[in-house]
């Protein structure tokens, strides 16, 4: 059971073959978390736990409310709290739920070499395999978004998969239908960027001149986006202003790949057809019995 | 057919260039697997993907190991020298087979002296960048970018040291005599004579 459905992969990791295509218009999906509404109750950590099973070691205080610190293998969603000055003399507290983008182009996916450790679906959620997942540690390479964690239990990568069982039966994600006060919701990617774009609006009549939607057009748009008070200052609350996938990761993924291995397989070539044309060079000494002909007189024919 | 044999690698170089070409082979095969998903299926010998990506590292280990023995033994005689200048210049006629006008080369020509040398600097980079990527004791320690920049080197220099090997195997199997010196230590003297006549004036003095 390692996928739900097959027709609807879209994208599968390490696979040079087409995914089944047949099922058409299917919607994609998308989580919006505004940051406005936020209260940093940290219910949706607790949902996303509960719904997947996980549990955390008990850790150590970091001296924020920010806990654990970091996403972990099995914290695949946390909340992190940033006090900041927007503006010279004001001062902030915003609040960040941290998670996986779903990236409509995932460079985790881009970066796996297993086949099927990585799949993306019709609805546009980026889904890690685990039994497929052999623990290198790539797709952390190509996310540029530092989501993917990797387990020192069983070496194998955990992040947020939107709770794809909840969504594929027509669920909203755990911490969607926690969350207390609609900071989260859920819906069709297209509906989600309207309501974004009009929830910046309304916080922009507030006096918050440049709230906007963190959709990043470097990885293709994201399938979770955040409606931002200050969009243009997402570093603000940890955010790459323009992610994109690394160009070091394009080059070791893109045409790295068929220029290495046309390269191995054109020198076993070039070398066989040297030796079919050209011949070995050998010790005549050593082959009295064998009648050969002039090697040197057949070479210089053949030049001129 | 009475050839007289000159001796042209001690045991200890011949086992730790054994070494190196079962553990390269080894190191190759689960790499390629990871490098090219048409390659994945060179995983299954290995044991599956997660065991290739966990034996992958101890193979270059031994590997970077076997060629450190033999790099302390042979990197004198692969020195570059101005004489080689003069061979490079006829490479290209000794490619169409004609292996008269070639200038005498020492132990090593000249196109197998860069073949070392490109193997020694694509082990080393293989070697350090392998050691960066290292999961799960010396990665996580490090900023991802470094990562990056570590297994686009690897990739690289992967492929530099494999095609080196096939140039390697193929002169083997091209200039014939040759492969008895790594099998069996020695190689006739006519051999000697024709492919390195400068090393077969050197070992036969003062007979």
């Amino acid at each position: 059971m390692s996928t739900l459905q097959s027709l609807d992969v879209v994208a599968r990791s390490a696979t040079t073959v087409p995914t089944p295509q047949i099922r058409a218009a299917v919607p994609g999906v998308a989580k919006l978390i505004d940051e406005s509404k936020c209260i940093g109750c940290k219910a949706c950590q607790v949902a996303c736990m509960s719904w997947n099973d996980l549990s955390e070691d008990i850790g150590a205080n970091v001296g924020v409310l920010d806990n654990p610190a970091q996403l972990t293998p099995s914290s695949w969603t946390v909340m992190k709290f940033y006090e900041v000055q927007p503006q010279e003399g004001s001062l902030e507290w915003l609040i960040r739920k941290d998670g996986c983008f779903h990236c409509e182009d995932p460079g985790c996916l881009k970066a796996c070499p297993a086949p099927g450790a990585i799949v993306q679906y019709a609805s546009g959620i980026v889904d890690f395999i685990s039994e497929n997942c052999i623990g290198c540690g790539y797709c952390v390479k190509g996310c540029p978004f530092d989501i993917p964690r990797i387990s020192q239990k069983d070496s194998k990568a955990y992040k947020c998969n939107l709770c794809s069982d909840r969504v594929n039966v027509g669920l909203q994600p755990a911490c969607v239908a926690t969350c207390p006060t609609g900071a989260i919701s859920f819906g069709t990617k297209d509906d989600m960027v309207t309501y974004g774009e009009q929830r910046a609006g309304e916080l922009r009549e507030r006096g918050f001149q440049h709230a906007g939607l963190y959709n990043p057009q470097g990885v293709g748009g994201t399938h979770v986006m955040y409606v931002l008070k200050h969009a243009d200052q997402p570093e603000l609350v940890g955010l790459p202003a323009n992610p994109t996938i690394s160009p070091m990761v394009e080059v070791w993924k893109g045409i790295a790949k068929p220029l290495a291995v046309v390269g191995m397989i054109g020198a076993v070539a070039a070398g066989f057809f040297h030796y079919m044309k050209v011949g070995p060079v050998e010790d005549k000494a050593e082959n009295e019995d064998v009648k050969v002909g002039p090697v040197e007189g057949k070479a210089e024919k053949e030049d001129a | 057919m009475d050839q007289k044999l000159l001796p042209r690698y001690k045991d200890g170089e011949r086992m730790s260039h054994w070494v190196i070409a079962l553990t390269f082979v080894l190191a190759a095969l689960s790499g390629l697997a990871l490098f090219h998903p048409s390659l994945f299926f060179l995983t299954t010998p290995f044991g599956g993907g997660q065991w290739s990506r966990f034996l992958h590292p101890f193979l270059g280990i031994l590997m970077a190991l076997g060629f450190l023995v033999l790099f302390v033994k042979l990197w004198r005689d692969n020195r570059i020298t101005p004489a080689d200048r003069e061979w490079r210049k006829h490479a290209g006629r000794m490619l169409r087979g004609d292996k008269a006008g070639m200038p005498p080369a020492g132990k090593y020509n000249y196109a197998q002296k860069v073949v070392f040398w490109v193997m020694v600097w694509s082990l080393l980079a293989l070697l350090v960048t392998g050691i960066l990527l290292w999961r799960p004791w010396v990665a996580p320690l490090l900023p991802i970018d470094v990562l990056r920049a570590a297994v686009l080197v690897h990739a690289v220099a992967a492929v530099l040291l494999i095609a080196m090997t096939i140039m390697h195997v193929y002169a083997v199997i091209w200039v014939k005599g040759t492969a008895r010196a790594m099998t069996r230590g020695t190689v006739t003297e006519s051999w000697a004579k024709r492919n390195h006549p400068l090393w077969y004036e050197e070992q036969t003095k003062g007979r």
